[in-house]
């Protein structure tokens, strides 16, 4: 311990070299204090409390309300929604940043602003559009009807509703990454005699993977987690239309407590999954814009 | 590689839309004819859901020892008025099972779906149980709160949902409108000064009766809960009397939350005899049994275990067509956009 304590001193004190934002000792203390203390309030207490909650009657219990039929059917159409929302959104995204970052065409402000729409709307008021268009009382409700097709208050509706709030967030990831990477490397491959659909596989899409993959992975967890728009759409008809975190609302209201949390611990599973991939992939992120900024071309 | 992800998810993304289309398809042949499985969706409110997934057992029970037909029941719950609107905007609900009668009212008008004289049709107005409006406060009722009276001191916080959008709120409203105006002889302004008095200790609306339980004994916010006594019942069993105790007002509503087959829904997936009998049975013995047992008031209280109706308190009860001539007149003058509820409610006061 002595030994180990000794060569400091001896070598370089690092009090003695100031760096550029440097504190006093309490100040630092404090404001390390303050951080650790909100993040674990704010962060680890109720991530625990989650767990902790769901697991109150024990392992059995947990198991038990996860695989009830209520929650396999809730956990299933969860799936199958972010199943349908985050493939397609992908293809919409990609086409739509490609569009956007690689040509020049008239009403290109229009479109950035319609694809940020989902964000800037209210995740109810979402819900309520695919209402006034699909309902009973709607534009399209009483055709639909007569046809007997059902999209509010069953499966596509719910789908519908999410696609439209997941939507930006594709296009969002790339359309950033692709305007820095510029369009040299395609109109390289294009002078090179490589078709539109050529340049697009072989040069676009190996640029922007990891892009589309982190935005695939908030696509996916907001799809998953989505509550508002859902809600309205939804009818709340228990082990059939109702999604995860509908699901665990339903159980609260049902005083069944164990039951809401170990549902609800699900998601922030998911959700911690999702953080971890997400810091992967960001890193990985970084790497590639750093390379289509300092190295002019080739490596690709 | 990349090229291949993508397919594969294209493929994956195409799949599950084919598995989407047969599985819509599958269940709309269901029901069908008369004796494969039938599936029935009540769409209730908010505090019934422990009452039909009992007697929901036990009507599937009863239909295939008597017809050999498996019916399986599907609940949807919520705020009355908010369920109202959905089976309006094209929820594809068999029975309607919801808080009063006007949300009822409502559905038949604008939809059609069944006759605007639905009421009629089964015993006792479509009410197969009553209930009534007590209050739930904390253990050893640290307020002294004993009547309608108390809840409009100044240092008392009630909580009661949304009129607009719960059924349990709007009888609750109307509950303490009635108590005001006997106290004062019939005087309508002085029943709106102490409506609006009382909803001025309110500090929050939840959109549905379980909401504002939840808000009153899980967040511990507020004084007194303005509940539905089955509701009430219910919270002090969930509970325990370590918390929360019932204190029963002087007088109160008689709350009549009907039912009614919604015979064009029922119709369109051959369910109409099922769904007519599945609201009979709650006339029967066994239905009145299990509602008593969920704390609704049987309208047949001698089916019903002794046990359990005896725990119901004796309460004067008036009716809303007696004091306020009807659920119409009641809630175009009270509730309806520009109503003496928009008028007296300030949020955030």
């Amino acid at each position: 311990m002595s030994a180990a304590v000794a060569p400091p001193i001896t070598r370089v004190n690092p009090a003695t070299v100031r760096a550029a934002t440097d504190e006093p000792l309490g100040v630092k203390i404090l404001l390390v204090t303050v951080s650790v203390l909100f993040l674990g309030l704010f962060l680890v207490v109720p991530l625990a409390a989650v767990f902790g909650e769901g697991l109150r009657k024990g392992l059995g219990a947990y198991w038990a309300s996860v695989t009830d039929p209520a929650a396999l059917a809730a956990i299933k159409l969860t799936l199958i929604t972010a199943g349908i929302a985050v493939p397609l959104n992908l293809v919409f995204g990609v086409a739509a940043a490609w569009a956007i970052a690689k040509f020049n065409f008239r009403g290109k402000s229009v479109l950035i602003t319609l694809i940020d729409l989902p964000f800037a709307v209210s995740p109810v008021i979402s819900g309520l559009i695919y209402v006034l268009l699909f309902g009973m009382q709607g534009w399209l409700g009483p055709w639909l009807q007569s046809h007997g097709i059902q999209i509010i208050f069953a499966v596509p509706g719910i789908v519908l509703a999410t696609i439209f709030v997941t939507f930006p967030f594709v296009a969002r990831e790339l359309i950033p990454l692709m305007q820095a990477q510029g369009t040299d490397e395609e109109y390289a491959a294009l002078t090179l005699g490589a078709s539109g659909w050529q340049t697009f596989w072989r040069v676009t899409l190996p640029n922007i993977k990891w892009g589309v993959l982190y935005g695939v992975i908030l696509c996916n967890a907001r799809a998953m987690g989505e509550f508002g728009a859902v809600s309205v759409v939804s009818g709340h008809i228990r082990g059939k239309t109702n999604t995860v975190p509908l699901h665990v609302e339903i159980l609260y209201n049902e005083y069944n407590f164990v039951a809401a949390f170990a549902v609800a611990s699900l998601l922030t599973l998911l959700a911690l999954v999702t953080l971890v991939v997400k810091t992967i992939v960001e890193h990985r992120l970084q790497l590639e814009l750093k390379e289509s900024t300092q190295t002019p071309s080739g490596e690709a | 590689m990349l090229i291949r992800t993508f397919a594969t998810l294209g493929l994956l993304t195409s799949l599950t839309l084919l598995g989407g289309c047969s599985g819509q398809s599958g269940s709309s042949e269901q029901g069908g004819s008369g004796t494969a499985e039938v599936t029935l969706l009540n769409v209730s409110y908010d505090p019934t859901r422990e009452l039909y997934a009992d007697f929901n057992q036990e009507f599937e029970k009863y239909w295939l020892e008597k017809t050999g037909q498996k019916v399986t029941v599907e609940q949807s719950h919520g705020g009355a008025g908010k369920q109202a609107r959905a089976v309006i905007d094209g929820l594809k609900a068999d029975v309607v099972t919801l808080a009063l009668a006007y949300d009822i009212d409502v559905i038949a008008e604008q939809t059609g779906l069944f006759p605007k004289d639905w009421q009629t049709r089964l015993p006792h107005n479509s009410s197969p149980y009553t209930s009534t409006i007590v209050f739930l406060v904390r253990k050893g009722n640290p307020k002294g709160i004993k009547d309608w009276d108390d809840l409009v001191k100044p240092d008392v916080q009630v909580i009661t949902p949304n009129p607009k959008t719960s059924g349990g709120a709007r009888w609750n409203y109307l509950a303490a409108w009635g108590y005001a105006l006997r106290q004062n002889g019939g005087d309508q302004n002085k029943a709106r000064e102490f409506v609006a008095a009382l909803f001025k200790n309110v500090p929050v609306l939840d959109s549905g009766a379980r909401g504002a339980t939840n808000t009153f004994v899980q967040r511990n916010i507020g004084d007194v809960l303005l509940a539905w006594e089955n509701e009430a019942f219910l919270a002090l069993k969930e509970y325990g009397p370590d918390k929360v105790e019932i204190v029963v007002p002087s007088v109160s509503i008689l709350a009549e939350p009907p039912v009614a087959v919604v015979d064009k829904n029922a119709e369109a997936h051959g369910a109409l005899d099922v769904a007519k009998a599945y609201l009979e049975y709650l006339y029967s013995p066994v239905g009145q049994r299990v509602v008593a047992k969920h704390y609704y008031r049987p309208v047949s209280p001698e089916y019903a275990d002794p046990e359990d109706t005896k725990r119901f308190p004796q309460v004067e009860l008036f009716t809303i067509d007696e004091v306020f001539g009807g659920w119409h007149k009641a809630q175009n003058e009270h509730f309806n956009d520009g109503g003496v509820f928009d008028q007296i409610y300030v949020p955030g006061n």
